[in-house]
């Protein structure tokens, strides 16, 4: 009981030390954003900085760094699916069933030398 | 009756019933989210120009400053019914319950000066994306408070009936309300930054 206590004091400094981060990097997206850096670089910087701090809420706050493996089996599982839905519209644009086939005339056949 | 696996752990899952719950429920969330996060993706691929500059950065920052702080009270009021400190869990929630309330009163002025410009979600496809994505989020918020706002009251009551099963709650809560903080912390760069 006392080192499920000293543990969870142990833990309260590292959450506030993840709020603290988290702050930081929220205002580090900003400063980076008046910056006006080109479009596919500011794009990378923010969604690096928001994939870190994501980690950090799902890590510390979310406890998913110390979870059962039923849990990480779940949302490996819900990963896979996501993605499988990310590429269903590419599927349907790459989908040609009912679009008219043109069938090329046969080139010149060459009889001979 | 008597629900079993509330507080002792599922031998086969190594988890409470509530906690399994929870997850795959959050794990139904990513999906739905997940389909919007790609519906953007692909509306904005598919748009000759996208609007920048529509949506006012330093509310939205101090959105997601409220957010962040929400996510730590939240987990400090888990943290305090662990370390069997009753005040302190109730100062905590009620922390997260105000700036809860704080985020949709911000959003609330956020919509209100889009609606006296006419930008309502028929306006622009980023508009619409915009309204879908916080309107959803906003409800999701709204939801939070209803649930904190229950252990707060009447829900308060389990706690001396059965201190750990309140805990074991409260956890699964706090679970939830990290989640929509975390959606937060997507949404802001995607729809107010790039």
């Amino acid at each position: 009981m006392h080192s499920d206590q000293d543990s969870i004091k142990k833990s309260v400094r590292s959450y506030m030390m993840i709020g603290l981060a988290l702050f930081a990097f929220t205002a580090i997206t900003v400063a980076v954003n008046q910056v006006h850096l080109a479009v596919p670089l500011a794009i990378t910087v923010a969604l690096i900085i928001a994939t870190t701090k994501g980690s950090m809420v799902a890590s510390v706050f979310m406890h998913l760094s110390h979870e059962r493996k039923w849990i990480y089996g779940a949302l490996i599982l819900t990963v896979i699916g996501f993605f499988v839905l990310l590429a269903l519209p590419v599927l349907t644009i790459n989908d040609n069933i009912g679009t008219p086939i043109h069938v090329e005339a046969p080139a010149a056949q060459h009889t001979g030398h | 009756m008597n629900i079993p696996y509330t507080i002792e752990e599922r031998p086969d899952t190594g988890l409470a019933n509530g906690k399994l719950g929870i997850w795959l429920f959050l794990a139904s969330e990513v999906m739905l989210f997940g389909a919007l996060f790609s519906t953007y993706i692909i509306l904005r691929m598919g748009a000759p120009e996208w609007p920048h500059g529509e949506l006012n950065v330093w509310l939205g920052m101090a959105n997601t400053f409220i957010l962040i702080g929400s996510s730590v009270t939240m987990v400090m009021a888990w943290a305090s019914l662990k370390l069997n400190d009753w005040g302190k869990h109730r100062l905590y929630l009620i922390a997260t319950v105000l700036l809860a309330a704080i985020f949709l009163v911000n959003k609330y002025f956020e919509y209100a000066a889009h609606w006296a410009k006419g930008e309502l979600p028929d306006h622009s496809t980023f508009l619409a994306i915009y309204f879908t994505l916080t309107g959803l989020h906003g409800i999701h918020i709204l939801g939070g408070i209803v649930v904190m706002l229950y252990f707060l009251g009447p829900g308060a009551k389990l706690y001396k009936k059965s201190p750990e099963q309140f805990t074991n709650r409260i956890e699964y809560t706090g679970l939830y309300w990290h989640f929509v903080d975390l959606v937060w912390i997507f949404l802001f760069p995607v729809l107010y930054l790039l």
